[in-house]
């Protein structure tokens, strides 16, 4: 197991060293000097060529590339266009927000997918099952930002039970929170109501049957263990997606979050700021994607083999 | 048939599946036969039978589409078919256990050798894990698993085929059960496993004292391990014999085919005499005995009639008309002649 | 028997390492030793059965002849041809006289083609009928395999497994072969159908001169169909011989305890059986020197550090070879097992 997380952290290196690169590549890339998109399209030269010496693009590209890697490493992303702040420290507060966000959506879609999966699996084709596949479809298929105003306009706006706006207080969760977590619950239900029925066919269940064990110790013992293990994988492929896909979410509910800021920094060509958010999102997306991966080894001994 | 001291009478059992369109699959249609106790009785059949279908309906381990239709299962009687979910649970495992084909399978893949063997303990004996803990090992002991104190913590992928089959019979024996019924257990195992295998349910019969029933397609094993052998063909038994007059004196053409289309390692033949055609497909069952477009004895009494499962002297039975008063056929019919 | 017959394939010091990944980088840290040195030959018009347990590397040898796999190193002839040196394109036109059924038939059949269209497609490869001729020799090749000539426009799932194996068959034979391997092709039948397919495989053996290279555990099936027998352990060959010698006079003590460990349909037959002891080991740590020897109950320490080769002794007939260092003091009794492991019942 050692050896294994060993080995995976080696392999982040490339992915790691990609995903800079892309980055990177993707502001020069662009047609036009970057400077020039940045300070705007009729700034004079003079200005342009200052702020190309200031952020250091009249150097080649391959000093520019290592200079860019060695700031992120210390995580320096370089200074703000529109606040001449430190991006790191604007991005912190909002990348918390969003972090808070997807963890308490992720969770709410566990908890409803994973109950909604093995009842529609164990009551199959009833009209339970039924039910819940087709909520399920329905939560798959509806946009988000449209479940966030409807909510919005009846629990905040109609009936006040809810802050429409803002985030910090429980108050202000509940609704950005169940928003953004149908879609992952629905999934989730899916994947759980496959997998366990997958399982429940096996042998082993068939073993444990043969044993005198209880139906219901069946499902929470013996088959919920195995059929999580492919869960797990499509919990954590959510958990990133939300990452990044918190953008509508937030703007909906005027959430000072990550993807607000991602828009806001496009908006302003905050370049920069803009290539620091790419980096941290798709850094954390790496780093979940290796926490499933171990935690699916830990869940599936058998694939422990070496 | 020994009548009195069986532990297990099985009554015209009836086990179908229903599929879409009220289309019925007579799995088992209308099993009888009897196990002795002690004993060990084989059920031979090739695929499609029911065989396997006839082990599961014992337990009452059939599920949605199939369903047990009529018949007794009378164990120590008892009636099965009448016993609720909850009396089938006390004796699933406790009192009746089962062993299966595919030992690679048959293990719960996230849970330790220990951990599985325990839970019978937990569930028919009330014991914590710490109580089982020695019983456990003990088991592993008697199954023949080398250093059971580090097997218990290993997983089923740790373990080869044939330990992982001694941990499934450690665990089918964990509460000493009155009837083992053994489904194909060596038939996925390598001959010089198998025959480890064998031995060892043997053994453990004599030591505990058990009833087993043997489901099996293969001869060999039969003759080598059963006392009594009920042959199936297409969800009934056709013939019912002791282990030594089924092979002496086999009497039904099915069994006469089985023993002439097999291939054996312990004699040379000129050639081996097949069944002709296949095995009739379930929706397209003949009317009158379920073998008579393979037999070559067949007459029209045969394709219009299904004959009854007939007593034959003490513990003999057999369904074929050929055995009967009725028979049209040929009067000096011999089913049987050894081959050499 | 076929002695005097020309050589149609010769194995060489055959090896199939399969490598295992492992490591922080993933390199290559042991190999799958399936087949280790293996050399043998098949004359024309006889059938040579491979017998042995899982991970004996009987089925690999098979694949590794037809190069499904790709042999690590040794020397396959084949009619007098290389096999291992041909590219890709006359590998596939060697293809043609060399055929392979699998235990699957199933596994092996495009569930989309019709029965017609997976013969016709083996005959375009190979080009061996003209194309007007297809339909006739199609009807021809249902009808000897025991199928009816309309069923050739059916799907493979529409067939019984006795019957997909059949059209397995039909589809080996219909490019005309000198050699099939047959590779658990009997296997998965039941009895009364496995007996058809064997007979039928004997009949064509008879009438079309075909070699058959017979890959099975069964030894029932093996005795029936073999003129010659290798037993294989652990990726290499213990013994081989013709038929009578290997099952009247087994000589290795692993050939002694698989013949004994099979079940004989016989309730009223007393037999000593020699119980082994442990599991197979696994082909990636085999033992060294023999095999066997972790299991074998002569087994000294000799037979840890030196490896036996195939030798044929006095008390042996001739083409028959065992690969143990006592296999001639085993014969007159003066090696004695260390241990007791027979069960007489």
């Amino acid at each position: 197991m050692t050896t294994y997380i060993i080995r995976r952290i080696f392999q982040l290196i490339p992915v790691l060293f990609g995903v800079t690169l892309f980055v990177f590549l993707l502001m020069h890339l662009t047609p036009g000097k970057p400077a020039q998109i940045m300070a705007g399209e009729s700034a004079p030269t003079h200005v342009v060529e200052r702020m190309e010496q200031r952020l250091g693009l009249d150097q080649p590209y391959h000093i520019q590339y290592v200079r860019f890697v060695s700031n992120i490493a210390q995580l320096d992303f370089g200074v703000s266009m529109r606040s001449n702040l430190p991006i790191i420290d604007e991005i912190r507060p909002k990348f918390w927000v969003t972090l808070e966000l997807a963890i308490y959506s992720t969770i709410l879609s566990i908890f409803i997918g994973i109950i909604a999966g093995i009842v529609s699996a164990v009551r199959r084709h009833s009209k339970s099952d039924i039910i819940i596949m087709l909520v399920a479809l329905f939560g798959l298929s509806m946009p988000n930002f449209w479940l966030g105003l409807m909510l919005m306009q009846w629990f905040a706006i109609n009936w006040g039970w809810f802050p429409p706006t803002g985030w910090g207080t429980p108050g202000q969760v509940v609704l950005p929170v169940i928003t953004l977590g149908t879609a992952g619950a629905a999934v989730i239900a899916r994947m759980t109501r496959s997998s366990m029925l997958e399982v429940i066919s096996q042998d082993y269940i068939r073993t444990a049957r043969a044993k005198g064990v209880k139906e219901r110790v069946i499902i929470y013992r013996h088959a919920l263990k195995n059929a999580l293990i492919p869960v797990v994988t499509v919990i954590g492929l959510q958990f990133g997606a939300l990452l990044s896909g918190t953008v509508l979410t937030e703007t909906v509910f005027a959430i000072n979050g990550m993807g607000r800021y991602v828009i806001d920094s496009i908006i302003a060509r905050d370049f920069p700021a803009v290539q620091a958010t790419i980096i941290i999102i798709s850094v954390l997306f790496v780093f979940v994607n290796l926490i499933v991966d171990i935690s699916y080894r830990y869940l599936n001994k058998r694939i422990d083999l070496d | 048939m020994s009548k009195e001291n069986s532990i297990l009478k099985i009554n015209n059992l009836q086990t179908s599946f229903f599929l879409e369109g009220d289309n019925e699959v007579k799995a088992v249609d209308g099993v009888t036969f009897d196990v002795p106790k002690g004993k060990t009785l084989g059920i031979v059949g090739e695929s499609g039978s029911g065989k396997s279908i006839t082990a599961m309906s014992i337990l009452k381990l059939i599920g949605h589409p199939g369903k047990i239709k009529g018949g007794e299962i009378l164990f120590n009687d008892q009636n099965l078919v009448e016993s609720s979910e909850k009396e089938m649970r006390k004796i699933r495992g406790n009192r009746i256990s089962m062993i299966f084909q595919e030992p690679m399978t048959s293990l719960n893949p996230v849970y330790t050798v220990g951990q599985q063997i325990s839970e019978s303990y937990s569930i028919h004996q009330g014991l914590s894990k710490k109580e089982s803990k020695k019983k456990v090992i003990e088991m592993l002991k008697l199954v023949g698993i080398p250093s059971p104190e580090k097997r218990i913590n290993q997983y089923p992928f740790e373990l080869s085929g044939g330990m992982r089959q001694r941990v499934m019979i450690a665990m089918a024996l964990a509460c000493r059960p009155e009837l083992l019924i053994a489904d194909e257990p060596t038939t996925a195992l390598d001959v010089t496993i198998q025959a480890q295998i064998l031995e060892l349910i043997r053994e453990l019969q004599d030591e505990l004292g058990m009833s087993v029933i043997f489901i099996t397609h293969d001869l060999g094993v039969v003759a080598e391990t059963c006392d009594y052998v009920a042959v199936m063909y297409c969800g009934k038994v056709v013939e019912y014999a002791d282990v030594k007059t089924l092979f002496k004196n086999p009497r039904h053409p099915y069994t006469v085919g089985l023993l002439n289309s097999l291939p054996r390692s312990d004699m040379d033949q000129e050639e081996l005499i097949p069944i002709k055609g296949t095995v009739p497909s379930p929706d397209d069952m003949p009317e009158g005995c379920r073998f008579a477009p393979r037999c070559p004895f067949a007459t029209d009494l045969c394709r219009e009639k299904l004959p009854n499962l007939d007593d034959i002297g003490d513990a003999e039975q057999i369904r074929c008309w050929i055995y009967t008063d009725e028979w049209d056929g040929d009067p000096e019919v011999k089913v049987y002649e050894p081959q050499k | 028997m076929n002695r005097k017959n020309k050589e149609l394939l010769s194995v060489e010091n055959l090896k199939q390492y399969f490598p295992i990944k492992g490591g922080i980088f993933g390199r290559t840290v042991n190999n799958v030793k399936a087949v280790d040195d293996v050399s043998f030959t098949v004359y024309e018009g006889e059938t040579v059965s491979i017998v042995g347990e899982s991970g004996c590397g009987k089925s690999t040898t098979g694949r590794a002849i037809l190069r499904l796999d790709t042999p690590t190193s040794g020397k396959v002839e084949f009619d007098g041809v290389d096999l291992v040196s041909l590219n890709k394109k006359q590998m596939r036109k060697m293809r043609k006289d060399m055929q392979i059924i699998f235990q699957d038939p199933y596994a092996s059949l495009n569930p989309r083609q019709t029965v017609r269209q997976i013969l016709n497609e083996a005959m375009e490869i190979q080009n061996v009928v003209p194309k007007s001729d297809r339909d006739d020799r199609i009807a021809e090749l249902m009808k000897t395999v025991g199928l009816q000539p309309f069923q050739a426009d059916r799907f493979p799932h529409e067939f019984s497994g006795g019957q997909r194996q059949r059209i397995g068959i039909a589809r080996a034979l219909s490019v005309d072969p000198k050699l099939i391997i047959c590779d658990e092709a009997v296997s998965a039948l039941d009895v009364s159908i496995q007996a058809q397919v064997l007979n039928l495989l004997q009949r064509f053996q008879r009438e079309m001169n075909l070699t058959y290279l017979f890959i099975s555990h069964d030894l029932g099936v093996v005795r029936h169909i073999s003129d010659r027998i290798i037993v294989m352990y652990l990726g290499k060959i213990v013994e081989i011989g013709d038929k009578e010698s290997i099952f009247e006079n087994p000589q290795h003590p692993y050939t002694k305890a698989l013949l004994s460990a099979i079940p004989v349909p016989d309730p009223e037959i007393k037999k000593e059986r020699i119980l082994l002891q442990g599991d197979i080991p696994s082909p990636i740590d085999p033992p060294t020197g023999c095999r066997f020897h972790t299991r074998c109950p002569f087994a000294t320490d000799k037979c840890k550090e030196e490896l036996p080769v195939l030798e044929s002794l006095s008390h042996m007939t001739e083409g028959h070879e065992a690969a143990c260092h006592y296999a001639k003091e085993i014969e007159t009794g003066e090696h004695k097992p260390t241990k007791d492991i027979t069960k007489v019942r």
